[in-house]
Protein backbone atom coordinates (compact mmCIF):
# COMPACT_ATOMS: atom_id res chain seq x y z
CA UNK A 1 0.00 0.00 0.00
CA UNK A 2 1.19 3.61 -0.75
CA UNK A 3 0.41 7.00 -1.55
CA UNK A 4 2.44 9.21 -3.90
CA UNK A 5 3.44 12.95 -3.85
CA UNK A 6 2.55 14.26 -7.14
CA UNK A 7 2.89 18.03 -5.46
CA UNK A 8 4.65 18.42 -2.25
CA UNK A 9 3.01 21.33 -0.58
CA UNK A 10 4.69 24.35 1.32
CA UNK A 11 6.33 22.21 4.02
CA UNK A 12 4.64 18.78 4.46
CA UNK A 13 6.51 16.12 6.56
CA UNK A 14 5.79 12.96 8.34
CA UNK A 15 5.52 13.07 12.27
CA UNK A 16 4.45 11.18 15.22
CA UNK A 17 4.48 11.53 18.60
CA UNK A 18 8.64 12.62 18.41
CA UNK A 19 12.30 11.08 19.04
CA UNK A 20 12.94 10.21 23.09
CA UNK A 21 15.73 9.59 24.84
CA UNK A 22 18.34 10.66 22.49
CA UNK A 23 18.73 14.56 23.81
CA UNK A 24 22.11 13.36 25.58
CA UNK A 25 23.75 12.92 21.88
CA UNK A 26 22.41 16.30 20.51
CA UNK A 27 19.17 14.55 18.87
CA UNK A 28 15.88 16.56 19.87
CA UNK A 29 12.40 14.90 20.00
CA UNK A 30 10.70 16.79 17.14
CA UNK A 31 7.35 15.26 16.81
CA UNK A 32 3.72 16.90 15.76
CA UNK A 33 3.56 20.76 16.45
CA UNK A 34 -0.04 20.40 17.41
CA UNK A 35 -0.05 16.88 19.11
CA UNK A 36 -3.76 16.60 20.13
CA UNK A 37 -4.62 17.36 16.84
CA UNK A 38 -2.26 14.75 15.72
CA UNK A 39 -3.62 12.02 17.66
CA UNK A 40 -7.34 12.78 17.06
CA UNK A 41 -6.61 12.37 13.36
CA UNK A 42 -4.74 8.58 14.31
CA UNK A 43 -7.79 8.12 16.10
CA UNK A 44 -10.54 9.02 13.50
CA UNK A 45 -8.88 6.66 10.80
CA UNK A 46 -8.74 3.80 14.14
CA UNK A 47 -4.93 3.70 14.45
CA UNK A 48 -3.12 2.75 17.28
CA UNK A 49 -1.77 5.49 18.64
CA UNK A 50 1.85 6.79 17.65
CA UNK A 51 1.32 6.43 13.38
CA UNK A 52 3.27 9.31 12.33
CA UNK A 53 0.61 11.36 9.87
CA UNK A 54 2.03 14.45 6.99
CA UNK A 55 1.76 17.17 8.87
CA UNK A 56 1.33 20.14 6.12
CA UNK A 57 1.73 24.03 6.53
CA UNK A 58 -0.31 26.56 5.26
CA UNK A 59 -0.42 24.72 1.96
CA UNK A 60 -1.12 20.47 2.03
CA UNK A 61 0.50 18.26 -0.91
CA UNK A 62 -1.43 16.35 -3.79
CA UNK A 63 -1.41 13.21 -3.13
CA UNK A 64 -2.22 10.12 -4.86
CA UNK A 65 -3.90 6.75 -3.39
CA UNK A 66 -2.80 4.14 -4.98
CA UNK A 67 -4.93 1.95 -3.05
CA UNK A 68 -8.32 2.89 -1.23
CA UNK A 69 -7.88 3.85 2.18
CA UNK A 70 -8.89 5.59 5.41
CA UNK A 71 -7.82 9.16 5.70
CA UNK A 72 -9.08 11.92 8.53
CA UNK A 73 -7.61 15.85 8.39
CA UNK A 74 -7.63 17.49 11.65
CA UNK A 75 -5.65 21.06 12.75
CA UNK A 76 -5.63 24.43 10.94
CA UNK A 77 -9.46 23.65 8.48
CA UNK A 78 -7.42 22.91 5.38
CA UNK A 79 -9.32 23.19 1.90
CA UNK A 80 -9.33 19.33 0.46
CA UNK A 81 -11.05 17.46 -2.49
CA UNK A 82 -10.77 14.79 -4.77
CA UNK A 83 -12.36 15.79 -8.09
CA UNK A 84 -15.58 17.07 -7.46
CA UNK A 85 -15.86 16.18 -3.69
CA UNK A 86 -15.04 18.09 -1.10
CA UNK A 87 -13.68 16.39 1.96
CA UNK A 88 -14.79 17.70 5.46
CA UNK A 89 -12.38 17.83 8.41
CA UNK A 90 -12.71 16.58 11.71
CA UNK A 91 -13.86 12.90 10.36
CA UNK A 92 -12.82 10.29 8.72
CA UNK A 93 -13.07 9.85 4.51
CA UNK A 94 -12.97 6.76 2.79
CA UNK A 95 -11.10 7.18 -0.75
CA UNK A 96 -11.12 4.38 -3.27
CA UNK A 97 -7.61 3.31 -5.16
CA UNK A 98 -6.78 5.84 -7.49
CA UNK A 99 -7.92 9.10 -5.86
CA UNK A 100 -5.68 11.86 -6.19
CA UNK A 101 -6.56 14.21 -3.13
CA UNK A 102 -6.02 18.22 -3.42
CA UNK A 103 -4.96 19.89 -0.63
CA UNK A 104 -5.26 23.58 -0.60
CA UNK A 105 -4.85 26.38 2.32
CA UNK A 106 -5.73 26.75 5.48
CA UNK A 107 -8.67 29.43 6.13
CA UNK A 108 -6.82 29.93 9.73
CA UNK A 109 -4.02 28.34 11.17
CA UNK A 110 -0.99 26.86 9.78
CA UNK A 111 -0.65 23.22 10.45
CA UNK A 112 -3.08 20.28 9.51
CA UNK A 113 -2.74 16.66 9.76
CA UNK A 114 -3.24 14.09 7.72
CA UNK A 115 -3.79 10.74 8.98
CA UNK A 116 -3.95 7.43 6.74
CA UNK A 117 -5.32 4.07 8.50
CA UNK A 118 -1.85 2.06 8.79
CA UNK A 119 0.15 5.20 8.87
CA UNK A 120 2.60 6.37 6.87
CA UNK A 121 5.07 3.40 7.30
CA UNK A 122 8.69 4.60 6.23
CA UNK A 123 11.64 3.34 8.11
CA UNK A 124 11.91 5.07 11.92
CA UNK A 125 15.11 6.68 12.91
CA UNK A 126 16.01 6.56 16.34
CA UNK A 127 12.44 5.32 16.85
CA UNK A 128 10.43 7.77 15.14
CA UNK A 129 9.77 8.54 12.11
CA UNK A 130 8.99 12.62 12.32
CA UNK A 131 11.51 14.51 10.13
CA UNK A 132 13.39 16.60 12.25
CA UNK A 133 14.93 19.30 9.73
CA UNK A 134 16.71 20.97 12.64
CA UNK A 135 18.57 18.26 13.19
CA UNK A 136 18.84 16.42 9.35
CA UNK A 137 17.02 13.71 10.45
CA UNK A 138 13.93 12.60 7.60
CA UNK A 139 13.21 15.40 5.06
CA UNK A 140 10.15 17.89 3.29
CA UNK A 141 7.80 15.82 1.07
CA UNK A 142 9.28 16.02 -2.44
CA UNK A 143 7.40 15.58 -5.80
CA UNK A 144 7.42 11.82 -6.80
CA UNK A 145 8.15 10.59 -3.36
CA UNK A 146 6.07 7.50 -2.82
CA UNK A 147 5.48 6.30 0.71
CA UNK A 148 4.27 3.33 2.08
CA UNK A 149 1.24 2.55 4.11
CA UNK A 150 1.39 0.24 6.94
CA UNK A 151 -1.68 -2.73 7.47
CA UNK A 152 -3.96 -3.61 4.82
CA UNK A 153 -5.99 -1.97 2.06
CA UNK A 154 -9.21 -0.77 3.62
CA UNK A 155 -12.28 -2.87 2.43
CA UNK A 156 -14.44 -0.48 -0.26
CA UNK A 157 -18.06 -1.34 1.41
CA UNK A 158 -19.80 1.49 -0.71
CA UNK A 159 -20.09 2.14 -4.38
CA UNK A 160 -16.46 1.25 -5.72
CA UNK A 161 -14.96 4.62 -7.36
CA UNK A 162 -16.54 7.13 -4.62
CA UNK A 163 -14.94 8.79 -1.88
CA UNK A 164 -17.39 9.66 1.13
CA UNK A 165 -17.40 10.88 4.41
CA UNK A 166 -18.40 9.48 7.25
CA UNK A 167 -21.95 10.65 8.97
CA UNK A 168 -20.57 12.50 12.15
CA UNK A 169 -17.69 14.46 12.88
CA UNK A 170 -16.05 15.84 15.91
CA UNK A 171 -16.54 19.52 16.95
CA UNK A 172 -13.37 21.18 16.60
CA UNK A 173 -13.37 22.64 19.43
CA UNK A 174 -11.46 23.44 22.23
CA UNK A 175 -9.17 21.54 20.17
CA UNK A 176 -8.49 23.79 17.37
CA UNK A 177 -8.10 27.47 19.00
CA UNK A 178 -9.93 30.02 16.73
CA UNK A 179 -9.93 32.95 19.41
CA UNK A 180 -6.49 33.11 19.19
CA UNK A 181 -6.80 33.75 23.56
CA UNK A 182 -3.75 34.65 25.74
CA UNK A 183 -1.23 32.30 26.19
CA UNK A 184 -0.13 31.22 29.19
CA UNK A 185 3.90 31.76 30.18
CA UNK A 186 5.25 30.11 33.12
CA UNK A 187 8.40 32.06 34.69
CA UNK A 188 11.73 31.40 33.27
CA UNK A 189 14.87 31.38 34.81
CA UNK A 190 16.16 34.83 34.00
CA UNK A 191 12.51 36.41 33.77
CA UNK A 192 13.43 38.64 36.99
CA UNK A 193 16.20 40.22 35.30
CA UNK A 194 14.25 41.95 32.63
CA UNK A 195 14.13 45.66 32.94
CA UNK A 196 11.00 47.04 34.28
CA UNK A 197 9.62 48.00 31.01
CA UNK A 198 10.24 44.53 29.58
CA UNK A 199 8.68 42.48 32.16
CA UNK A 200 5.55 44.77 31.82
CA UNK A 201 5.68 44.51 27.74
CA UNK A 202 5.95 40.71 27.67
CA UNK A 203 2.40 40.08 29.04
CA UNK A 204 1.03 43.58 28.04
CA UNK A 205 2.39 43.76 24.40
CA UNK A 206 0.91 42.29 21.51
CA UNK A 207 3.61 40.46 19.25
CA UNK A 208 3.33 39.53 15.61
CA UNK A 209 4.49 36.13 15.01
CA UNK A 210 7.70 36.46 12.51
CA UNK A 211 8.04 35.25 9.21
CA UNK A 212 10.98 32.91 9.68
CA UNK A 213 9.09 31.28 12.03
CA UNK A 214 9.09 27.31 11.55
CA UNK A 215 8.94 24.05 13.46
CA UNK A 216 12.57 25.30 15.05
CA UNK A 217 10.63 28.23 16.95
CA UNK A 218 8.02 31.14 16.28
CA UNK A 219 10.27 34.18 16.67
CA UNK A 220 7.95 37.34 18.06
CA UNK A 221 8.53 40.97 16.34
CA UNK A 222 7.17 43.23 18.61
CA UNK A 223 8.63 45.53 21.45
CA UNK A 224 12.35 45.04 21.81
CA UNK A 225 12.69 43.41 25.67
CA UNK A 226 15.75 43.89 27.08
CA UNK A 227 17.63 42.79 30.29
CA UNK A 228 19.11 45.16 32.81
CA UNK A 229 22.26 44.17 32.40
CA UNK A 230 23.84 41.70 30.24
CA UNK A 231 23.97 38.04 31.28
CA UNK A 232 27.13 35.45 30.31
CA UNK A 233 25.51 32.49 30.36
CA UNK A 234 26.96 29.02 29.50
CA UNK A 235 25.07 26.37 27.32
CA UNK A 236 22.58 24.14 29.04
CA UNK A 237 19.96 22.13 27.51
CA UNK A 238 16.68 23.88 25.91
CA UNK A 239 13.14 22.48 25.55
CA UNK A 240 9.99 23.24 23.08
CA UNK A 241 8.12 26.52 24.93
CA UNK A 242 11.51 28.38 26.12
CA UNK A 243 10.94 31.68 25.57
CA UNK A 244 14.48 32.91 24.93
CA UNK A 245 16.01 36.60 24.74
CA UNK A 246 18.52 36.84 21.97
CA UNK A 247 20.75 39.47 22.05
CA UNK A 248 18.39 41.47 18.99
CA UNK A 249 15.85 42.07 22.27
CA UNK A 250 13.40 39.95 20.02
CA UNK A 251 11.74 36.94 22.00
CA UNK A 252 12.05 33.40 20.16
CA UNK A 253 9.69 30.49 21.41
CA UNK A 254 11.18 27.27 20.87
CA UNK A 255 8.97 24.49 19.08
CA UNK A 256 8.74 20.81 18.53
CA UNK A 257 12.35 20.66 16.87
CA UNK A 258 14.64 22.60 19.54
CA UNK A 259 18.11 22.76 19.54
CA UNK A 260 18.58 20.09 22.46
CA UNK A 261 21.20 23.03 24.19
CA UNK A 262 21.03 26.82 24.57
CA UNK A 263 23.11 29.65 25.84
CA UNK A 264 20.90 32.17 25.36
CA UNK A 265 18.83 34.24 28.44
CA UNK A 266 14.94 32.26 28.98
CA UNK A 267 13.05 34.48 29.93
CA UNK A 268 9.74 32.24 29.80
CA UNK A 269 8.30 29.01 29.64
CA UNK A 270 5.28 28.30 27.32
CA UNK A 271 2.33 26.03 29.26
CA UNK A 272 2.79 23.04 27.73
CA UNK A 273 -0.86 23.02 27.18
CA UNK A 274 -1.08 26.25 25.02
CA UNK A 275 2.18 24.96 22.73
CA UNK A 276 0.01 23.23 20.46
CA UNK A 277 -2.46 26.82 20.13
CA UNK A 278 1.00 28.78 19.70
CA UNK A 279 1.79 25.96 16.64
CA UNK A 280 -1.27 26.73 14.97
CA UNK A 281 -0.47 30.62 14.98
CA UNK A 282 1.00 31.69 11.63
CA UNK A 283 3.54 34.25 10.46
CA UNK A 284 1.53 37.39 10.63
CA UNK A 285 -0.67 36.28 13.43
CA UNK A 286 -0.70 38.16 16.94
CA UNK A 287 0.04 36.25 20.22
CA UNK A 288 -0.44 37.43 23.53
CA UNK A 289 0.62 36.28 26.69
CA UNK A 290 -0.22 36.12 30.35
CA UNK A 291 1.51 35.16 33.76
CA UNK A 292 0.58 31.78 34.93
CA UNK A 293 2.23 29.26 37.46
CA UNK A 294 3.64 25.84 37.27
CA UNK A 295 0.54 24.68 39.62
CA UNK A 296 -2.08 25.72 36.93
CA UNK A 297 -0.21 24.78 33.80
CA UNK A 298 -0.38 21.49 35.33
CA UNK A 299 -3.67 21.31 36.23
CA UNK A 300 -4.60 22.14 32.89
CA UNK A 301 -2.72 19.88 31.12
CA UNK A 302 -4.06 16.86 33.02
CA UNK A 303 -7.50 18.09 32.21
CA UNK A 304 -7.01 18.31 28.71
CA UNK A 305 -4.90 15.19 28.54
CA UNK A 306 -8.06 13.60 30.34
CA UNK A 307 -10.73 14.95 27.88
CA UNK A 308 -8.29 13.60 25.23
CA UNK A 309 -8.82 10.53 26.51
CA UNK A 310 -12.41 9.90 26.69
CA UNK A 311 -12.38 11.53 23.39
CA UNK A 312 -10.30 8.92 21.94
CA UNK A 313 -12.23 6.50 23.54
CA UNK A 314 -15.61 7.90 22.55
CA UNK A 315 -13.79 7.56 18.46
CA UNK A 316 -13.11 4.20 19.18
CA UNK A 317 -16.09 3.07 20.17
CA UNK A 318 -18.29 5.58 17.49
CA UNK A 319 -16.02 3.50 14.66
CA UNK A 320 -16.85 0.00 16.06
CA UNK A 321 -20.65 0.88 16.15
CA UNK A 322 -19.82 2.07 12.72
CA UNK A 323 -17.98 -1.33 11.29
CA UNK A 324 -14.96 1.10 10.47
CA UNK A 325 -12.94 -0.70 12.90
CA UNK A 326 -9.32 -1.85 11.85
CA UNK A 327 -8.91 -5.32 10.54
CA UNK B 1 49.76 23.32 31.85
CA UNK B 2 47.14 20.32 31.22
CA UNK B 3 43.40 20.38 32.06
CA UNK B 4 42.93 16.77 31.37
CA UNK B 5 45.29 16.02 34.20
CA UNK B 6 43.66 18.18 36.79
CA UNK B 7 40.70 17.00 35.92
CA UNK B 8 40.78 13.48 35.89
CA UNK B 9 41.37 12.49 39.56
CA UNK B 10 38.60 14.39 40.61
CA UNK B 11 36.22 13.13 38.11
CA UNK B 12 37.63 9.45 39.91
CA UNK B 13 36.28 10.26 43.35
CA UNK B 14 32.89 9.84 42.34
CA UNK B 15 31.34 10.74 45.36
CA UNK B 16 31.95 14.42 45.15
CA UNK B 17 28.52 15.18 43.31
CA UNK B 18 28.02 17.51 46.09
CA UNK B 19 24.27 17.26 46.22
CA UNK B 20 24.04 20.05 48.95
CA UNK B 21 25.38 22.71 46.15
CA UNK B 22 23.12 21.75 43.58
CA UNK B 23 20.16 24.56 42.90
CA UNK B 24 16.59 22.61 41.78
CA UNK B 25 14.51 24.78 38.75
CA UNK B 26 11.46 23.27 37.98
CA UNK B 27 11.88 24.71 33.81
CA UNK B 28 8.21 22.99 32.38
CA UNK B 29 5.72 20.65 33.34
CA UNK B 30 8.25 17.98 32.42
CA UNK B 31 11.24 18.95 33.04
CA UNK B 32 13.64 19.53 35.88
CA UNK B 33 16.88 21.61 35.49
CA UNK B 34 19.87 20.20 38.53
CA UNK B 35 22.28 23.26 38.43
CA UNK B 36 25.97 22.74 39.51
CA UNK B 37 27.28 26.19 39.09
CA UNK B 38 27.19 28.81 36.04
CA UNK B 39 30.64 28.22 34.86
CA UNK B 40 32.45 26.18 32.84
CA UNK B 41 34.85 24.29 34.53
CA UNK B 42 36.04 20.91 34.54
CA UNK B 43 34.97 19.86 38.52
CA UNK B 44 31.57 21.19 37.88
CA UNK B 45 31.41 19.28 34.54
CA UNK B 46 32.71 16.12 36.28
CA UNK B 47 30.00 16.17 39.32
CA UNK B 48 27.32 16.51 36.56
CA UNK B 49 28.69 13.12 34.57
CA UNK B 50 29.00 11.52 38.48
CA UNK B 51 25.62 12.77 38.93
CA UNK B 52 24.21 11.42 34.97
CA UNK B 53 25.98 7.86 35.91
CA UNK B 54 23.93 7.51 39.30
CA UNK B 55 20.59 9.06 38.31
CA UNK B 56 20.32 6.50 35.11
CA UNK B 57 21.34 3.81 36.88
CA UNK B 58 18.81 4.70 39.79
CA UNK B 59 16.22 6.09 37.46
CA UNK B 60 16.43 4.43 34.29
CA UNK B 61 13.03 6.27 33.12
CA UNK B 62 14.52 9.52 33.26
CA UNK B 63 15.83 11.57 30.48
CA UNK B 64 19.17 12.72 32.10
CA UNK B 65 20.76 15.71 29.44
CA UNK B 66 24.05 16.91 30.41
CA UNK B 67 25.66 20.03 30.19
CA UNK B 68 28.44 22.09 31.44
CA UNK B 69 26.90 22.60 34.73
CA UNK B 70 23.42 21.55 34.43
CA UNK B 71 21.66 18.17 34.15
CA UNK B 72 18.14 18.15 33.07
CA UNK B 73 15.85 15.75 34.02
CA UNK B 74 12.50 14.94 31.88
CA UNK B 75 10.28 13.24 32.89
CA UNK B 76 6.76 11.97 33.04
CA UNK B 77 4.41 13.86 35.51
CA UNK B 78 1.97 11.61 35.90
CA UNK B 79 4.27 8.77 36.77
CA UNK B 80 5.66 11.34 39.51
CA UNK B 81 1.75 11.97 41.66
CA UNK B 82 1.85 11.47 45.25
CA UNK B 83 -0.95 10.71 47.61
CA UNK B 84 0.43 13.92 50.09
CA UNK B 85 0.56 17.53 48.92
CA UNK B 86 4.00 17.28 46.90
CA UNK B 87 4.16 18.14 43.37
CA UNK B 88 5.62 15.88 40.74
CA UNK B 89 8.75 17.99 41.02
CA UNK B 90 9.14 18.02 44.53
CA UNK B 91 8.78 14.00 44.49
CA UNK B 92 11.39 13.87 42.05
CA UNK B 93 13.87 16.26 43.60
CA UNK B 94 13.42 14.05 46.45
CA UNK B 95 14.56 11.28 44.76
CA UNK B 96 16.99 12.50 42.82
CA UNK B 97 18.61 13.95 46.05
CA UNK B 98 18.22 10.96 47.60
CA UNK B 99 20.04 8.99 44.40
CA UNK B 100 22.56 11.53 44.97
CA UNK B 101 23.32 11.82 48.18
CA UNK B 102 23.16 7.84 49.16
CA UNK B 103 26.58 5.61 48.98
CA UNK B 104 25.93 5.18 44.86
CA UNK B 105 29.74 5.39 44.00
CA UNK B 106 29.65 4.10 40.23
CA UNK B 107 32.77 2.85 38.78
CA UNK B 108 34.37 5.37 36.41
CA UNK B 109 33.75 3.77 33.31
CA UNK B 110 34.74 6.80 30.69
CA UNK B 111 35.37 5.55 27.67
CA UNK B 112 38.73 7.15 25.94
CA UNK B 113 38.74 8.03 22.10
CA UNK B 114 41.85 8.80 19.54
CA UNK B 115 40.66 11.05 16.85
CA UNK B 116 42.86 11.26 13.99
CA UNK B 117 42.95 14.51 12.42
CA UNK B 118 44.83 15.69 9.55
CA UNK B 119 46.00 19.16 10.46
CA UNK B 120 45.71 22.42 8.06
CA UNK B 121 46.01 22.57 3.87
CA UNK B 122 42.51 22.02 2.59
CA UNK B 123 41.18 20.69 5.82
CA UNK B 124 41.97 23.10 8.12
CA UNK B 125 41.76 26.57 6.40
CA UNK B 126 41.94 28.75 9.60
CA UNK B 127 44.90 27.57 11.11
CA UNK B 128 47.50 29.63 9.38
CA UNK B 129 45.25 32.22 10.35
CA UNK B 130 44.98 30.61 13.76
CA UNK B 131 48.72 30.17 14.59
CA UNK B 132 49.42 34.20 12.87
CA UNK B 133 46.59 35.52 15.37
CA UNK B 134 48.44 33.68 18.75
CA UNK B 135 52.11 34.14 18.06
CA UNK B 136 52.67 30.57 17.50
CA UNK B 137 53.97 28.71 14.55
CA UNK B 138 51.44 26.34 12.56
CA UNK B 139 53.53 23.22 14.50
CA UNK B 140 53.60 24.48 17.92
CA UNK B 141 49.35 25.05 17.35
CA UNK B 142 49.16 21.49 16.09
CA UNK B 143 51.46 20.22 18.91
CA UNK B 144 49.69 21.91 21.48
CA UNK B 145 46.05 20.65 20.29
CA UNK B 146 47.45 17.14 20.29
CA UNK B 147 49.35 17.05 23.64
CA UNK B 148 46.33 18.11 25.28
CA UNK B 149 43.85 15.92 26.67
CA UNK B 150 39.82 16.37 26.19
CA UNK B 151 36.70 15.25 27.84
CA UNK B 152 33.38 15.47 26.50
CA UNK B 153 31.33 18.48 28.38
CA UNK B 154 28.26 17.69 26.43
CA UNK B 155 26.78 17.12 22.70
CA UNK B 156 24.54 19.61 21.55
CA UNK B 157 24.01 22.07 18.55
CA UNK B 158 23.60 18.92 16.02
CA UNK B 159 23.30 15.55 16.34
CA UNK B 160 26.55 14.33 17.46
CA UNK B 161 28.41 17.82 18.03
CA UNK B 162 31.21 17.43 20.78
CA UNK B 163 32.08 20.46 23.06
CA UNK B 164 35.53 19.86 24.05
CA UNK B 165 36.92 20.33 27.36
CA UNK B 166 40.81 20.95 28.00
CA UNK B 167 41.74 23.21 25.15
CA UNK B 168 45.15 24.55 25.85
CA UNK B 169 44.52 28.04 26.94
CA UNK B 170 47.28 29.49 24.62
CA UNK B 171 45.34 27.79 21.80
CA UNK B 172 42.07 29.94 22.49
CA UNK B 173 40.79 31.81 19.69
CA UNK B 174 37.85 34.23 18.99
CA UNK B 175 35.10 32.97 16.70
CA UNK B 176 35.09 33.73 12.76
CA UNK B 177 33.27 36.94 12.60
CA UNK B 178 31.17 35.35 9.02
CA UNK B 179 30.33 32.21 10.07
CA UNK B 180 30.77 29.53 7.27
CA UNK B 181 27.53 28.48 5.70
CA UNK B 182 28.57 24.86 5.26
CA UNK B 183 31.51 23.88 7.51
CA UNK B 184 32.27 20.07 6.07
CA UNK B 185 31.90 16.59 8.39
CA UNK B 186 34.72 15.77 10.58
CA UNK B 187 36.17 19.25 10.95
CA UNK B 188 38.15 20.05 14.16
CA UNK B 189 37.44 23.32 15.15
CA UNK B 190 38.45 26.00 17.99
CA UNK B 191 35.59 28.26 19.35
CA UNK B 192 36.50 30.51 22.24
CA UNK B 193 38.43 28.43 24.64
CA UNK B 194 36.70 25.50 23.59
CA UNK B 195 37.28 22.75 20.99
CA UNK B 196 34.84 20.63 18.68
CA UNK B 197 34.68 18.40 16.13
CA UNK B 198 31.61 19.37 13.12
CA UNK B 199 29.79 15.69 12.65
CA UNK B 200 27.62 16.43 9.45
CA UNK B 201 28.17 19.39 6.97
CA UNK B 202 26.80 22.46 8.82
CA UNK B 203 26.96 25.85 9.26
CA UNK B 204 29.81 27.08 11.83
CA UNK B 205 31.66 30.15 12.91
CA UNK B 206 34.32 28.20 14.80
CA UNK B 207 38.12 28.48 13.53
CA UNK B 208 38.32 24.94 11.53
CA UNK B 209 42.61 23.37 12.04
CA UNK B 210 41.60 20.16 11.11
CA UNK B 211 39.95 17.44 10.08
CA UNK B 212 39.08 13.97 11.06
CA UNK B 213 38.66 10.74 8.77
CA UNK B 214 36.13 9.63 11.28
CA UNK B 215 32.37 9.55 11.25
CA UNK B 216 31.59 10.67 14.34
CA UNK B 217 27.53 10.87 13.78
CA UNK B 218 25.66 7.67 12.20
CA UNK B 219 21.95 7.06 12.75
CA UNK B 220 22.23 3.17 11.44
CA UNK B 221 25.07 2.86 13.78
CA UNK B 222 24.85 1.54 17.52
CA UNK B 223 25.43 3.91 19.24
CA UNK B 224 24.58 6.74 16.59
CA UNK B 225 27.33 9.11 18.33
CA UNK B 226 30.93 8.12 18.41
CA UNK B 227 31.34 10.48 21.34
CA UNK B 228 29.34 10.38 24.78
CA UNK B 229 29.23 13.19 27.37
CA UNK B 230 32.04 12.49 29.98
CA UNK B 231 33.79 10.39 27.24
CA UNK B 232 37.94 11.39 27.10
CA UNK B 233 39.23 11.93 23.74
CA UNK B 234 42.84 12.80 22.27
CA UNK B 235 43.75 13.66 19.27
CA UNK B 236 46.72 12.32 17.34
CA UNK B 237 48.09 14.26 13.65
CA UNK B 238 47.37 11.84 10.61
CA UNK B 239 48.56 13.03 6.83
CA UNK B 240 46.99 13.26 4.23
CA UNK B 241 47.16 9.68 2.91
CA UNK B 242 46.08 8.02 5.90
CA UNK B 243 43.68 10.43 5.88
CA UNK B 244 42.40 9.24 2.49
CA UNK B 245 43.13 5.11 3.79
CA UNK B 246 40.29 6.06 6.81
CA UNK B 247 37.94 8.14 5.07
CA UNK B 248 37.06 5.22 3.17
CA UNK B 249 36.86 2.95 5.82
CA UNK B 250 34.88 5.53 7.50
CA UNK B 251 32.33 5.79 4.59
CA UNK B 252 28.78 4.84 5.58
CA UNK B 253 27.84 0.88 5.02
CA UNK B 254 24.47 0.46 2.76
Amino acid sequence: MSVSVLKPGLLSTLQDGGRRGHAAIGVGRAGAMDVPAWRLANALVGNRGNEAAIECTLVGPTLRFEHSAWIALTGAPIAARIGAFELPVWTACHVPAGSVLQLGSMAVGCRSYLAVRGGFDVAPVLGSRSSDLHAGLGHALQAGEVLPIGGEPAEPDGPAGDPRALTWRLDPQPWFDFAQAPIALLPGSHAAQLDDASRRQLVDARFRIGKDSNRTASRLDGPTLRLRAPLELISEAALPGTVQLPPSGQPIVLMAEAPVTGGYPRIGQVAAVDLPRLAQRRPGDTACFRHGTLEQAMTRLLRREQALDTLLKHIAQRLQRDGCTRA
Amino acid sequence: MNAWRRCAPHSRRTADVQVDAIRFESLAEDALLLRFGDRIDPLLNARVHAAVAILQRLQPALECVPAYASVLLRFDPLAWRSTDAATPHQMLERAARAALAGPETPAETTRQHEIPVCYGGAHGPDLAAVAQHLGLSIEQVIARHVAAGYRVAMLGFAPGFPYLLGLDPALAMPRRPDPRQRVPAGSVAIGGAQTGIYPAPLPGGWQLIGRTPLRLFDVAATPPSRLAAGDRVRFRAIDEDEFRHLHLDAEPRR
